[in-house]
């Protein structure tokens, strides 16, 4: 049985512990609404240049069509990009993002491919190479930067096509988390290179003008297009990381609570029993006069 | 009848009005659409935007850098990755 001192201890212990965890709390809650509006501000763009690219994909097929659209001809070597936060208190969104990249990954190695990962952000790091110590290639690191934005995704893009021109892989496929709510944060996989043809071919009925040409447009359009997804992956890291901490925080905080309640209960019984058997002693010498 | 002119930047939806007329710096040359452009498709290289909010007003000028102009029958949408000011 701990003492009454020891017990007063753990109370102010677990109570300094709830105010951190309630500051982190209202922290994530600020910044999620933040973190929010910048991801449904970079919708427009994704979606029409994602419009764009299906109305060009259709007309430069075959031969013709860029490394970018139409892959190396070989799907051996895969290039697994994970998207992680840099910071942890979020629950379990690190380690769901890394299950994700690991069933993938083994999934690839079953089928006799090579897999390499690239890995953005600091937490998935650790777990993945104590699961794969020799596969963790490069990486980028996004902790220097307060908010990562465009200039980021851009410096990732870059290099990212600059290792696929170079021949270090033939396909490329993007790990991170998709915010659906402060509750759900779930890992998607996404085929980054070669970029995936779309499926719906829009027919406008219009005839176009292009200018240079069609294949020139396509040509820039498509580092674009990877940049513009790896940017959305940042965005919606931001959104899934405060949401999901926010809501861990907000567990936390609650379960201070419930543990400060018991020990008080703990702390009180005593602090009586210690009062009555007091009394017991002095009623004792009293009779015994 | 109005042009409806968007300027979109990956960050945000920078502009989205109607105007009377958008001239674009297209990599083959500037070109101005008005109402009513044919479909059209460009690359842009890095310099101005002029909008022309009326007929006769002084233009706005936008600096953009990267991407690229599309003129539809909905009208003219610009996506461009950097925005200045």
């Amino acid at each position: 049985m701990p003492s009454l001192k020891e017990l007063k201890g753990r109370i102010n212990s677990v109570k300094s512990t709830q105010k951190i965890t309630k500051a982190k709390q209202m922290v994530a809650a600020a910044k999620l609404r933040r973190a929010q509006a910048a991801a449904e501000a970079g919708r427009p763009y994704a979606t029409r240049l994602a419009a764009v690219m299906a109305s060009l994909a259709g007309k430069v097929a075959g031969d013709s069509a860029p490394k970018l659209l139409s892959g190396t001809g070989a799907d051996q070597r895969h290039l697994l990009v994970v998207v992680n936060t840099d910071k942890g208190l979020c629950g379990g969104l690190n380690s769901n993002i890394v299950k994700a990249a690991k069933i993938k990954a083994r999934e690839l190695l079953a089928e006799g491919k090579v897999v390499e990962f690239y890995l953005v952000g600091k937490k998935g790091r650790a777990p993945l190479k104590r699961e794969f110590p020799t596969l963790i290639g490069a990486g980028f690191d996004t902790s220097t930067v307060k908010t990562p934005g465009f200039p980021e995704a851009e410096a990732i893009a870059d290099e990212l096509i600059a290792m696929f021109d170079a021949g270090k892989f033939d396909i490329a496929h993007l790990v991170y988390p998709t915010f659906k709510s402060a509750l759900v944060q779930d890992p998607t996989v996404n085929q980054l290179i070669p970029v995936p043809a779309p499926t719906v071919a829009e027919d406008t009925g219009s005839v176009v003008d292009y200018e240079p040409g069609e294949e020139e447009i396509l040509e820039e359009l498509l580092p674009r297009y990877v940049r513009t997804q790896l940017f959305g992956a940042l965005l919606e890291r931001e959104a899934s990381e405060q949401g999901a901490s926010m809501t861990a925080m907000d567990n936390a905080t609650r379960n201070a609570g419930d543990l400060i309640s018991k020990l008080t209960i703990v702390y009180n019984r005593q602090r009586q029993a210690a009062i009555t058997t007091e009394l017991i002693e002095i009623i004792a010498g009293a009779e015994a006069l | 009848m109005p042009l409806h002119f968007e300027l979109v930047t990956p960050a945000k939806l920078v502009r989205s009005e109607d105007v009377h007329m958008v001239v674009v710096p297209g990599t083959e040359g500037e070109f101005g659409v008005l109402e009513g452009h044919a479909p059209f498709m460009s690359t842009i290289r890095d310099g101005a935007v002029q909008v022309f909010a009326s007929a006769n007003g002084a233009p706005e000028i936008i600096q953009v850098r990267g991407g690229f102009a599309e003129v539809s029958e909905k009208g003219l949408t610009v996506l461009a990755e950097h925005v200045e000011g």
